[in-house]
This record gives structure tokens, C-alpha cells and sequence, in this order.
């Protein structure tokens, strides 16, 4: 089983930018523990769907070639809690991109509000030993679909992205 | 070109937001690994932060010369030979090496890096 914090995305910027969506529903289970009565989305894993959000989005920009790995969370501030029923939106964009790394900057809003903000740091990994598999290449292309990249991804000229034939 | 105070207090804010110290730790004596904590993945941080910062490219391997340090031509039983420790200077001028010259072990050199040797290169870069 995979945690996936992000439901589809809703524009993708090859390279640039990206705006993901996850509906918070009671039915997600940890909801009911966190907390029972008063069900809040727990603020960490709303670090995991912005990490996933620019995670993808800087995957894609390095075509897949090197393992993206969430390595620091910088100035992460929450203004308010999500509760179920509220339609979070990711707002991912890539500030600096190196071979070996690059900074993004997620906000989140419900509505019109700004919910949270953070600076997401990965760390590309080289494929190879010392380093775990994260994804089958069928698997991630499984992902990538279920997350409407291709439906909705552009590259820096306008023109849809190219599914990889895996 | 800014002076030397005002690169300090550049490099400072770089220093705290990317490795979340606090300002009055990041005095120009206070070593990057052994006083502020900083790990590796820190320093491509810094990089991105110094670049944006000053408006500077900072090519892979200037700041942080791992390269040099991991090389079997220059490291023998952990430490860097003499041929080491030329290719270090020359591609570190800014940094005070002679701590480390008197015992340079790879595993010293991470305590080798002040803040004072960041404002240095930093000075290097945009005094062109």
C-alpha cells in the first residue's frame, strides 16, 4: 500500500509549476482517531502532499532519470486546519533546479484562503547501489495516469507533454 | 560591490533559514558541520540560497570540493596527501586550510568550513 496525498492534478507546468487537488473526506481512516469528534487532516501529511505535488513536478522536469527524494522542509507554516469536506488545493512551484537537488515552494488553499506554506528541498538521488528502487517503471506510469499529468501537462511551449512509453 | 558587513549579514540570513539556527550562533568563527549543525544535504542548500541571494553561480564542486576529498588519488588511509592538500588550496583560496593542514583526515575537514570562509568566497565571487 502507498499513501497517496494528492487526488489529480489541475495544471502542470513542465519545469515551472503545478496546482494539485485532494479532497478531505471522514472516510480516510486516521481521520477518525485525529481527532475523534472534532476530525482535523493532520498538518504532516499535508507536508506529504505538497512533497508529493513538487515531488512530481520536479521528477518530470528531470525526465525520471534520477531518484527524487524529499530532503528538508523549510518554514512550513499552517494557518488554519482542514477538515473534512474541504477541497485542498496544492500550488507547487520550482524555485531553483540543479542536477543533484533543487528548492520548490508549496502553498495550500482551501478556497480562497491560504491554508499552509512550506519550501520543499529534494535531493536527486543517482540510481544504483545504496540507493532503493522507490517505483517499477509500470507502477510510477500507473501514478502519473491516476494523477491526470498527461491530461492536463503542458511543456514550457504550450504543447501537451509526452507520455513515456515504459 | 557590497562590503564585507553586508555580505556577512547576507550570508548569515542564507545560513539561518537554510540550516534554522538561531542569528547569534552564526558568528565568523563558528565551524559549518561542528557548530551549526550543518549535514551535507545542507550544503546544496546553502548553494541554492547564496546563489539567489547574491545573484552569483555557484559551479558544483567550488564551494564544497567533495570531489577532491573522495578522489583514491588524493585520500590514503583517510587522509589527504600532499598532492591532496595542493588541489584543495587551489581550489579553496578562500578558505583558511591550515587547521587542516596539520591533521588532514577527510573526517576533519567537515569541522575545516567557517563562516568567515563562506563570506570569503561569497567576496571572491562578486569582487569578480
Amino acid at each position: 500500500m502507498r499513501w497517496f496525498w494528492i487526488d489529480r492534478f489541475e495544471e502542470f507546468v513542465r519545469g515551472k509549476h503545478a496546482t494539485a487537488v485532494k479532497n478531505v473526506s471522514l472516510a480516510e481512516e486516521h481521520m477518525h482517531d485525529h481527532f475523534p469528534g472534532v476530525a482535523l487532516m493532520p498538518n504532516s501529511l499535508i507536508v506529504e502532499g505538497m512533497a508529493q505535488a513538487a515531488g512530481l513536478l520536479v521528477a518530470e522536469a528531470i525526465d525520471y532519470n534520477r531518484r527524487v527524494v524529499l530532503a528538508k522542509v523549510a518554514g512550513a507554516e499552517f494557518h488554519f486546519d482542514a477538515v473534512p469536506g474541504d477541497t485542498l488545493k496544492f500550488h507547487a512551484e520550482i524555485l531553483d533546479l540543479k542536477p543533484a537537488g533543487s528548492l520548490t515552494r508549496v502553498k495550500t488553499t482551501v478556497g480562497d484562503e491560504v491554508q499552509g506554506e512550506a519550501e520543499i528541498f529534494f535531493a536527486h538521488l543517482e540510481p544504483g547501489d545504496g540507493v532503493p528502487k522507490l517505483f517499477e517503471p509500470e507502477e510510477l506510469l500507473r501514478w502519473l495516469d491516476q494523477m491526470h499529468i498527461y491530461d492536463v501537462g503542458r511543456d514550457e511551449s504550450g504543447q501537451p507533454l509526452t507520455r513515456p512509453d515504459w | 560591490m557590497p562590503s564585507r558587513d553586508e555580505i556577512f549579514e547576507k550570508v548569515k540570513a542564507a545560513l539561518v533559514d537554510a540550516l534554522g539556527v538561531d542569528e547569534d550562533e552564526v558568528s565568523p568563527t563558528a565551524t559549518m558541520v561542528g557548530d551549526l549543525g550543518a549535514e551535507s544535504i545542507d550544503f546544496l542548500d546553502i548553494v541554492f540560497r547564496l546563489e539567489k541571494a547574491f545573484g552569483i553561480k555557484i559551479p558544483r564542486g567550488e564551494l564544497f570540493p567533495e570531489d577532491v576529498l573522495s578522489s583514491t588519488e588524493y585520500v590514503a588511509d583517510g587522509k589527504l596527501n600532499a598532492a591532496g592538500l595542493a588541489a584543495l588550496k587551489a581550489r579553496m583560496p578562500f578558505a583558511d586550510l591550515s587547521k587542516f593542514e596539520a591533521n588532514p583526515s577527510v573526517q576533519n575537514f567537515a569541522n575545516t568550513l567557517t563562516v568567515e570562509d563562506m563570506v570569503r568566497y561569497v567576496q571572491s565571487k562578486v569582487g569578480g
